[in-house]
């Protein structure tokens, strides 16, 4: 499946970009965090602690351990700080 | 009845008196409560806040919790206003209004919403001084301030 991958605040600084396609098969966002993290160094050093990030599937706060079929869109970036 | 719930996520800033000029005028609200957020300078060292958002995820978060609060507070009104982008000291950030019969639910649903927003609406703030960038982080306490809706 095609997924949009959409990275906000110092994900995306250590990332190096703000969004991108990729082709996967990964059943669960924790599956795709593997993909990724197997790739290059940069997706290492941004998802090397999971406890400080949150995923949005479709613009909507999820679990890690949740599934990724139907989803188009993945969000990863750090505890909100909105107010 | 369907409360009237408006939400503006932008990068101008606001004028109070504009926003409130129609807020609140149903016949049955008793009591309006607005607070507005301002970037603060704590050391004196702070040049601008860079406010970076998730559009689309924001709007709708936002107009979840609101009309969480507007439903369980029996609001007649309410606004939630946010900016993003480059923001000075002493700018204004944000502000919620909330209108009802009562002065305890109009306060009430307006700290519900500032729990909220702090740590459930797309926003993350960075903070620029002379000697360089960081992001702020969010607090525990921020977190527990939810166990008490």
């Amino acid at each position: 499946m095609t997924l949009n991958l959409l990275y906000f605040a110092w994900v995306r600084e250590r990332i190096g970009e703000p969004r991108e396609t990729v082709e996967t098969s990964a059943e669960t966002v924790m599956d795709l965090v593997a993909e990724l993290k197997a790739r290059e160094p940069r997706y290492e050093l941004a998802f090397s602690d999971l406890a400080s990030l949150r995923v949005a599937l479709d613009q909507e706060l999820a679990e890690f351990d949740a599934p990724l079929a139907g989803v188009r869109e993945v969000a990863f970036f750090p505890p909100m700080t909105g107010g | 009845m369907a409360v009237p719930v408006r939400i503006s996520v932008q990068a101008e800033d606001f004028d109070l008196a504009t926003e409130l000029s129609g807020f609140g005028h149903a016949a049955n609200t008793g009591a309006t409560v607005t607070f507005t957020g301002l970037v603060r300078d704590d050391t004196g060292a702070l040049q601008h806040m860079e406010i970076e958002h998730y559009p689309g995820m924001c709007e709708d978060a936002i107009r979840k919790i609101a009309d969480e609060a507007a439903n369980r507070w029996a609001l007649t009104d309410c606004l939630v206003i946010h900016r993003f982008g480059r923001l000075v000291p002493g700018e204004q950030i944000m502000m919620v209004a909330t209108a009802a019969r009562h002065r305890s639910e109009a306060f009430a649903a307006a700290e519900f919403l500032m729990d909220y927003l702090k740590s459930r609406a797309p926003f993350w703030k960075k903070e620029v001084t002379r000697e360089g960038a960081e992001w702020v982080a969010a607090k525990d306490s921020d977190e527990d301030a939810l166990s008490r809706w």
